[in-house]
């Protein structure tokens, strides 16, 4: 590893209550790859996105982004740095509409006062019209998907499916670097989760992003990682390729549990 | 009691200007509760202190620029500057209370923000109360730009704009009444289309999300109480204006009834105040009208009763969209 990774976690631990959910972590992502993060349920994984984006103070350890850390800084600022996050559990605006979703993740990159708003002034209502293109273009990178009458559709009568490519679509807004995904096959039909596997592929190659995404589907994740990051218990158990990783004896253990003698 | 045995078209019409008028300043007043509760389901009761401030600030440009019996500048321009200054003011005391009465309490139990607003506004009455004294002030608006204001003529504000039958509309009625719109379009043109207002409708709707989304959720907050107090501003002027009588507990009962407004319209939604704020409006000006003025409060506060029995959410309100 180089001194100036693009991302990385330095011995990150956090604990709730007595409880340890990160442990000594460290972690590296690289500009461009695409990294899954596995491991069972609870074994952190969430944890780790929530210490990168500002929601938990790590206890200790750092967080390096682009060489600067990260860690204790509130969640807007992170995210104007150029880290943006998705949700396993689906955190959309659901009161706005499918546009308006996007364009207030834009909203940290404005800089017009709320007097400028009030009275239209030019550089308010241009800032305005900047917000929108941008939301248009996100939204397109999801083809027929979010397209057209649905730009006014409210956010809530959106599939789950779309939901989930909402939420990508919010989170790029925000003009980020880093992506992380949580969970963005969960709920998704076999076609659909074929095709949020290419969607992740073309957000490296035609968006430019670097991509860590929470994974249960295997399929998702043999199908889009460079790397797989495994985790148990907040402890980092594998770390490799997909295959070495699948098979690693520790991964299928903390999977599966052990098998008992005889 | 005395009810009237017919139906008398004139005074009903009369009333409904008068509760119109009313209710606009309550609308106001309410507008800054629902957005203050929207965003961070707080009732924030130093809200109508805030109001009396803005009240008092009117007060002061006026007495600065001369007072109600000889102003040194034309009546309009005069108006105007109390009207902005006493927003201006009363918008900068909200930020100013956001920032050291509630944000430190962010993330205490609701009820810790909640004693805090008590304090604020029993600090705000009675910080009134020791620069400006126990007495009533007053805008003699009666009086103002009279050019015989030593015979009590009436100035352009209090006479009457026009008279139909016997139906009286006063300049002051009008002005109130189309500030107060011209104050709620553009309130909703800023929530409905800016930047700022898809940020405060994000943060009201899930505050750590729109945080990682790069909205900076405290500054968004500082602004919702900013707009807030500048709408309850505008109303204490308006008060000044219509009745004259400025004084240090003023904001009391008028904060109770533009939180009564809120509630009945539906706490939280804006149009739901503008609603609430009318009805109570024309709650009190039919009540005392018809019923004798020492109904109004009774039949105001009846009607929170009765909306709260019926629909607690409010007439325009809505529960929350549960998330999947």
């Amino acid at each position: 590893m180089t001194e100036q990774a693009f991302f990385e976690l330095r011995d990150v631990s956090k604990s709730f209550g007595g409880l340890s959910v990160v442990d000594r972590l460290t972690l590296h992502v690289d500009e461009g790859e695409i990294v899954s993060l596995i491991g069972p349920n609870g074994a952190g994984k969430t944890t780790v996105f929530n210490l990168v984006t500002g929601i938990y103070r790590p206890a200790s350890g750092e967080i390096r982004f682009r060489g600067r850390n990260v860690a204790g800084l509130p969640p807007h600022k992170i995210t104007q740095l150029g880290i943006a996050r998705t949700f396993q559990t689906l955190r959309l605006f659901l009161n706005m509409s499918v546009k308006e979703n996007v364009m207030a993740a834009a909203y940290g990159h404005t800089r017009s006062t709320m007097v400028e708003a009030v009275f239209r002034l030019p550089r308010a209502r241009r800032e305005e019209r900047e917000i929108a293109e941008l939301a248009e273009e996100k939204l397109a990178f999801f083809g027929p998907r979010l397209a057209g009458y649905r730009h006014d559709q409210q956010a809530y009568n959106l599939s789950y499916a779309n939901r989930r490519r909402l939420e990508i679509a919010r989170a790029m807004a925000t003009n980020p670097s880093l992506l992380l995904l949580d969970e963005p096959a969960a709920g998704m039909n076999p076609a659909e989760t074929h095709e949020l596997t290419e969607l992740i592929g073309r957000l490296r190659t035609d968006g430019g992003y670097t991509v860590l995404v929470i994974e249960h589907d295997m399929h998702v994740v043999e199908g889009i990682s460079d790397r797989v990051i495994a985790l148990d218990h907040g402890v980092k158990i594998a770390e490799g390729s997909f295959d070495e990783v699948a098979t690693d004896d520790r991964v299928v253990e903390a999977y599966l549990g052990r098998q008992g003698p005889g | 009691m005395h009810l009237p045995l017919a139906f008398n078209a004139e005074l009903f019409i009369q009333l409904l200007v008068n509760g119109i008028t009313l209710g606009s300043l309550y609308a106001l007043i309410a507008l800054g509760y629902s957005m203050v509760y929207g965003i961070l389901k707080l009732l924030n009761f130093a809200h109508g202190d805030v109001y009396m401030i803005g009240a008092f600030t009117g007060y002061g440009v006026l007495t600065l620029l001369g007072g109600p019996l000889s102003p040194s500048i034309a009546i309009a321009p005069l108006i105007v500057l109390m009207f902005l200054a006493a927003m201006v003011a009363a918008g900068l005391l909200g930020v100013v209370i956001e920032r050291f009465a509630y944000r430190p309490l962010r993330e205490s139990p609701r009820i810790a923000p909640l004693i805090s607003a008590l304090g604020v506004s029993f600090f705000l009455q009675n910080s009134a109360l020791l620069l400006f004294g126990a007495q009533f002030r007053s805008y003699d608006s009666f009086v103002l730009g009279s050019k015989n204001p030593e015979f009590f003529e009436p100035g352009p504000l209090t006479d009457a704009l026009f008279v139909v039958k016997n139906v009286n509309v006063q300049l002051i009625q009008v002005i109130v009444l189309s500030t107060t719109v011209a104050l709620m379009v553009a309130l909703t043109a800023l929530i409905a289309k800016t930047a700022i207002g898809k940020a405060m409708r994000a943060t009201s709707y899930d505050r750590e999300a729109a945080a990682m989304m790069g909205i900076d959720t405290d500054r968004v907050i500082a602004t919702t109480f900013f707009i807030g107090s500048v709408l309850a501003g505008a109303a204490g002027v308006m008060f000044g204006l219509l009745f004259s009588q400025v004084f240090h507990f003023m904001g009391f009962l008028a904060g109770l009834k533009g939180f009564t407004a809120a509630v009945v319209g539906g706490i939280g939604s804006i149009p739901g105040a503008m609603l609430g704020g009318l009805l109570v409006g024309l709650a009190e000006s039919m009540a005392g009208g018809y019923l004798g003025g020492r109904w109004s409060d009774l039949t105001v506060f009846g009607i929170l009763i009765l909306v709260l029995l019926v629909r607690p959410s409010g007439l325009l309100g809505t529960r929350a969209i549960h998330k999947v």
